[in-house]
């Protein structure tokens, strides 16, 4: 079954704070999006290393969306662009279009 | 107890922000997204904590904490358990976060911050040089000659040899950077690269990775570049 996104953690952050809960997510449609197209600029430079530095930084906001799966994913394609091992890049853009997807109506 | 967060994600420091709001004596005096300009507000202001992400670009968390002095406590926070053993190499270093935090392990940190925060306070890191007076003499063919201080540009070292240059001539010195180290004044004088130690009033620029002193174009390296940056008086 497909891994969807989810809120679960940040609701357990936020408690009863719904400010702090939009906040966050305000932050994640602004950052998100431009950490999508840092990724594709620098995967299409075949910039190996500030291709994995981007992966390093979104596989953070898979964890925090309960993306699970494609966290560990992404924990194994950081380090297989160390090597210059592109293998995952399909796998890997399909988690960011899951997610992109998911925060595009996203409210608190 | 006040802190300031440094993390080059939005998202992070947000996190961090909303866990310290549940902490009662804590407060969050400011974010950074780069050590660099967490660097320029240190030199001003003192904290007693820093949540810190280790794995920033140009600049990373393990760099940073070189640049402190008198460093205050510190939290690591990382979505990598590999730096664990660096991490604790750092006596300042009092937990290691991995991300996503929860509030129960966010909570645990706190209460070791407030135990080291009780014990005595960190010494200095830095032993002051002993008092070398404005000048060094140098033996060039059996002839001890003076040299002031701030006459002194650079010092390279070139195998056995070290060449002094000032601003009117060059000498040649069989020597060792280590040894001519230890006759400078620590004020004046920082060593840069393996081969380099420089006159630090004497630099003009400072461009990526390297040091230009009159035309000479001195490496930075890596492991020199947090000291130097910390002795800069950034605006």
């Amino acid at each position: 079954m497909k891994e969807v996104p989810n809120l679960k953690y940040i609701k357990e952050l936020a408690g009863d704070d719904k400010a702090f809960e939009q906040k966050f997510i305000d932050i994640v449609k602004l950052e998100f999006p431009e950490e999508k197209q840092e990724y594709i600029n620098c995967y299409t430079g075949n910039k190996y290393l500030s291709t994995a530095e981007i992966v390093h930084k979104l596989k953070h906001k898979f964890n925090i969306l309960g993306m699970h799966e494609g966290y560990r994913l992404a924990v194994t394609y950081e380090e297989e662009l160390k090597l210059e091992n592109t293998n995952l890049h399909t796998s890997f853009l399909r988690v960011l279009e899951t997610i992109e997807a998911y925060i595009k109506d996203l409210k608190a | 107890m006040n802190c300031i967060i440094i993390d080059d994600e939005a998202a992070a420091r947000a996190i961090v922000a909303q866990l310290c709001s549940t902490i009662s004596n804590l407060e969050v005096i400011e974010e950074f997204p780069s050590a660099i300009e967490a660097i320029k507000f240190l030199n001003q202001q003192t904290v007693d904590v820093i949540f810190l992400d280790i794995h920033m670009p140009m600049f990373t968390g393990f760099d940073f904490i070189q640049t402190l002095k008198n460093p205050p406590k510190i939290v690591l926070i990382t979505s990598d358990k590999n730096f664990a053993i660096e991490a604790y190499e750092y006596e300042a270093i009092v937990d290691y976060l991995v991300k996503p935090i929860t509030k129960e392990r966010f909570e645990k940190a706190i209460k070791k911050v407030e135990n080291a925060v009780t014990q005595k306070s960190l010494s200095p890191n830095s032993v002051k040089k002993p008092d070398v007076g404005n000048e060094l003499y140098i033996n060039i063919d059996r002839r001890l000659i003076k040299l002031k201080f701030n006459e002194i540009l650079l010092i390279e070292a070139q195998g056995d040899y070290i060449t002094v240059k000032t601003e009117k001539k060059d000498y040649k010195v069989h020597n060792t950077l280590k040894k001519i180290k230890e006759k400078l004044p620590g004020n004046l004088f920082i060593q840069i690269h393996r081969s380099y130690i420089i006159n630090f009033t004497k630099i003009i620029d400072i461009e990526d990775n390297s040091v230009l002193i009159e035309k000479n174009v001195i490496p930075i390296s890596r492991s020199n570049r947090p000291e130097l940056m910390r002795r800069l008086n950034l605006l």
